[in-house]
């Protein structure tokens, strides 16, 4: 069959069975969307900004499973959905990312809207390819999506020139398999790991799982709470893997690290004994790392080998996917000859009796943290909550218990203000029957705004909760904290009328100043099933995030809201990020 | 510690910039590297001299590894192995030096390639620190360009 280019990456895609693209159109890609207006199966959501497309590929792949794709044109086209791209690699997120290149005989010559697309995204993509013969767009394409969605997954980028999306050629019908000599996903899990790995654990008398992303994006949620539930140990997750464990099983200790709670991160700073469960030993979960888990032997497991040993060196690493190991733990491990562990159960529910989340109402202001509970309570903890980035993210992941995987959808490791909003249109159609809210705030918001427009075309209902205090709130705490209250540029002056700004976008907005209001507000948003409501809640202004590990601090020298004053002016803290 | 590491991969466009753009996002040092294609012209084998602890060379390992056009890495330096580099150094030579310098490349068995009034073009070939001591035997006034190819190796099993 006599096809062009852009028809022949329209079949491709189709046989892929991707089912949605977020995209934007330009030069270089008009023939692309010449062949994709004539696709039946595929819909194709036009946004208003190509990181916006990124970002709900990101929050579609993240609900779904499933890889998501963008379609970008070339030169600005390319560059504005770097920051997406790059928000996918650091979370492992499967994607492939379409853009167009100017014709292959301009290459080099600065020509109108042309950048060196792989040369750009090189180190943030999990592969990228530059494709400019019509008669390899097939391969590449099996390709690009066997790289994205299988080992650790991630986003891969191709770059298509226009003359191969024009010239015509014989198509031979998507490839079946492929196989590549220099790149094997599949791994074998190694019993001798396994063997190594189970007789540390059989003498652990202060065993803790620590699981991380891997388990929500390797779908091994259910292998988690079955070894969690079989050995009876207590299980911390990371901001990434919240979920995959149910927050409200008795054995959750919640989340660890900088903002985590006090008996997660107790547990692990005098734990003998470590599983590291797709995890990744992120700088925000171990703080100082020459304090970092005196006591304990680790067990490392992910699919990563280039994990191990990168931060922390173990005791023993498993290679595999983490459903895979985790089956194979369970199926190994005697749980009779596991040593007697009430003793650290005591100790871990004095740590919890300390109440580390509690926070102090006050008269006339509304709290962020009553705005998440009240949220968890309207939505029966059953929402799919997606989230900006900054305090709100936190008070989002630390009172909306998940008690399922891919509910939780934020920028975890490169913490990209502008995710929650595109992320949240991409869930919800990824899941649309669910109830989807964004979490954010008023500095996060304003740099997608414009996607609430497409939100109205595409008919995504999403529930917007504004956590607003007008400031951009993590800055402003640490510059209380660790630059004497010297508040540099964290002040948002002239904000606009959020209300009025989603009514001309064709939406609904309520705004709620206080906290008699908050609830009933919430109950009427989202009642409104078919349409986005944006709700604007005044909060605190001088609220910070609590507990707290300052930076150079151990996990054991945590800071708890009302019991410690904060440091100012420390100076291990101003040489952390 | 001095490691040499060898790289094979997919010869195409690109590929060399993914490792030497992976050696500075990480912050890995690199003192030299060679690459070139090898008997099957779809791959290339690269050489990098590297200088790190363990735990960095295991990371550059498994970073090279990590690339999807990677086939194989290899650290030569814990195996039995050959290195090699190649040097080129024009020296400027006069009637009264002409004889010590004579007496040095032949103790470094080193070759001259190319000589005209007043300088020597001299290869040397051999391990880096070989090299090394040569340039160090010269005096340096004389010494006028040297180029250097970096170091290349092949692990010397059957089965690299």
């Amino acid at each position: 069959m006599k096809l062009n280019g852009a028809q022949i990456l329209v079949d491709c895609l189709k046989s892929e069975g991707v089912k949605h693209i977020f995209g934007y159109p330009g030069g270089a890609v008009l023939h692309i969307y010449d062949a994709l207006n004539v696709c039946t199966v595929i819909d194709h959501i036009l946004v208003r900004h190509e990181q916006g497309a990124v970002h709900a590929a990101d929050g579609y792949a993240r609900t779904s499973g499933k890889c998501g794709v963008a379609l970008v044109t070339s030169g600005p086209g390319l560059t504005n959905a770097v920051t997406g791209i790059a928000t996918a690699f650091t979370d492992s997120i499967p994607m492939v990312v379409v853009s167009g290149q100017v014709p292959s005989p301009v290459i080099g010559s600065d020509a109108f809207q042309e950048v060196d697309a792989v040369g750009i995204t090189r180190s943030c993509v999990k592969h990228n390819f530059l494709v400019k013969n019509a008669d390899d767009i097939a391969e590449i394409v099996k390709k690009a999506f066997y790289i994205a969605t299988t080992g650790r997954p991630g986003p891969v980028l191709i770059d298509i020139t226009k003359d191969a999306t024009i010239a015509e050629i014989e198509y031979e019908g998507y490839p079946q398999t492929i196989k590549m000599r220099s790149y094997q996903p599949e791994v074998q899990v190694d019993a001798e790991q396994i063997k190594k790995a189970i007789a540390i654990i059989e003498k652990a008398k202060k065993p803790i799982i620590y699981s991380g992303g891997g388990s929500v994006i390797g779908n091994a949620s259910k292998a988690l709470t079955t070894l969690t539930h079989n050995t009876g140990f207590p299980i911390t997750q990371t901001l990434m893997g919240l979920g995959a464990f149910p927050a409200t099983d008795k054995q959750s200790l919640g989340m660890l690290g900088m903002h985590g709670t006090y008996e997660s991160n107790m547990a692990m700073h005098d734990s003998d004994c470590i599983i590291a469960v797709g995890a990744r030993f992120d700088d925000r979960i171990t703080g100082n790392l020459e304090k970092f888990c005196p006591y304990a032997k680790i067990i490392h497991i992910d699919i990563d080998p280039s994990t191990i040993g990168k931060v922390v060196g173990v005791d023993v690493s498993i290679i595999g996917q983490v459903n895979d190991v985790l089956q194979a733990l369970i199926q190994s491990l005697d749980t009779k000859k596991l040593e007697n562990i009430d003793s650290w159960w005591k100790q871990i529910n004095d740590w919890r009796s300390v109440d580390s989340m509690a926070y102090r109402t006050k008269q006339g202001v509304i709290k962020p943290q009553t705005v998440i509970e009240a949220l968890y309570e309207v939505t029966k903890g059953e929402a799919i909550v997606t989230s900006d980035v900054g305090q709100h993210q936190m008070w989002a992941a630390q009172y909306y218990p998940f008690d399922k995987p891919r509910r939780w959808i934020n920028s975890g490791g490169l913490g990209t203000m502008g995710f929650g909003l595109p992320a949240a249109m991409g869930a919800k159609l990824a899941d649309p029957d669910r109830d989807v809210a964004c979490v954010t705030g008023d500095g996060s918001i304003q740099m997608m705004l414009q996607e609430l427009s497409t939100m109205l075309q595409y008919h995504t209902p999403v529930k917007i909760i504004n956590i607003n205090n007008g400031y951009l709130g993590m800055v402003r705490q640490w510059q209380e904290f660790f630059y004497d209250k010297r508040y540099s540029m964290s002040y948002m002056d002239a904000l606009p009328d959020f209300v009025k700004l989603a009514e001309s976008y064709g939406h609904i907005g309520i705004k709620v100043e206080k906290e008699s209001d908050l609830k009933p507000a919430l109950i009427e948003a989202f009642k409104q099933k078919d349409r986005t409501v944006f709700i604007d809640i005044l909060t605190d202004p001088t609220e910070n995030v609590f507990p707290m590990i300052p930076s150079g601090a151990g996990h054991h020298e945590m800071l708890l809201a009302g019991r410690d004053e904060m440091a100012s002016t420390n100076d291990s803290g101003l040489n952390l990020v | 510690m001095r490691h040499i590491i060898s790289v094979m991969l997919e010869n195409e466009s690109g590929a060399l910039s993914r490792v030497s753009g992976l050696f500075s996002a990480r912050g890995f040092n690199i003192e030299s590297l060679t690459v070139a294609a090898t008997n099957d012209p779809t791959l290339s084998r690269m050489t990098i001299v590297s200088v790190g602890d363990d735990n960095i060379i295991e990371q550059i390992v498994k970073q090279l590894e990590k690339l999807i056009d990677v086939v194989k890495v290899v650290d030569l330096t814990a195996t039995e192995h050959v290195e090699r580099e190649l040097l080129l150094v024009k020296i400027d030579v006069n009637p009264k030096t002409q004889a010590d310098i004579d007496r040095q490349i032949d103790q470094f068995s080193g070759k001259i390639v190319d000589v005209s009034e007043d300088t020597y073009l001299v290869e040397v070939a051999g391990q880096s620190k070989k090299i090394n001591e040569f340039l160090d035997s010269l005096d340096e006034s004389r010494v006028l360009e040297v180029s250097r190819t970096g170091v290349t190796g092949v692990c010397q099993r059957r089965e690299g």
